[in-house]
């Protein structure tokens, strides 16, 4: 899982059956003390994540165990937004 | 399965429903010889682990099955809390560096026998033959200690 921050949205009309209803953020990569990282990711967001909420991602196979998006087309879903991250 | 170091801990309260009650760690990843590699990544625990642990972690599809029966949406789990590491550092790190200086050597010595390539032919043979058993002798005592 790694951390990203919101950073867009993404509309799609015609799409794969499975993802309808499924709302798709556009996601940035972020390291644990806030600094942004390189590359974008489209995101299914199962949180009901907005703008600028640092989030937690998880992406492969695993993406599909979230709750609704059983044998769904995800590899990237948004599983928890952030309150706060304590680095020892 | 990787090396990594707890090097926080991360809290949500909006999160997926069947990521509920599970702990969130800040993990480094290591390489085996301890030194840090790569970005820092979240990873569920499956042990309790603190800040500073050193710890082994699984990544993909896997992850969840670490903490079965439940199959979180993870792709990452800590599944241990490493006591000890036996790493042969004295044969990996001695082994690395001395691969890489060796072609330069080899590099930097031919020249010398090609300027003296005629004169040492015939001792060559010679040299070699001698070299050989030397280092069967000292192979085979090994070999046995092995056996036993």
């Amino acid at each position: 899982m790694i951390l990203a921050r919101v950073v867009g949205t993404v509309v799609a009309t015609r799409k794969d059956p499975r993802l309808e209803g499924f709302k798709l953020l556009i996601v940035k990569p972020v390291s644990p003390d806030g600094k942004d990282e390189s590359g974008y990711v489209v995101a299914v967001d199962t949180v009901s994540a907005g703008i600028r909420d640092r989030v937690i991602t998880v992406s492969g196979s695993s993406a599909r165990m979230a709750d609704g998006c059983k044998d769904r087309p995800v590899d990237t879903a948004i599983i928890g937004i952030v309150d706060e991250v304590h680095l020892d | 399965m990787y090396f990594g170091r707890v090097v926080g801990s991360v809290w949500a309260t909006i999160k997926n429903p069947n990521m509920e009650g599970l702990r969130m760690l800040v993990i480094q990843p290591l390489t085996p010889e301890l030194a840090n590699t790569g970005k820092p990544l979240i990873c569920t625990d499956y042990t309790g682990a603190g800040p500073g642990d050193l710890i082994y972690w699984v990544r993909g599809r896997e992850a969840s099955y670490a903490l079965l029966p439940k199959e979180p949406a993870t792709d990452t789990t800590v599944v241990a809390i490493v006591d000890s590491v036996h790493l042969k550092s004295s044969v990996a790190p001695e082994s690395r560096p001395a691969a890489a200086p060796e072609p330069r050597a080899a590099a930097a010595a031919e020249p010398r026998p090609a300027a003296a390539l005629e004169p040492p032919p015939a001792a060559a043979p010679e040299s070699r033959p001698a070299a050989v058993p030397p280092p069967a002798k000292g192979r085979k005592p090994s070999r046995k200690a092995n056996s036993c």
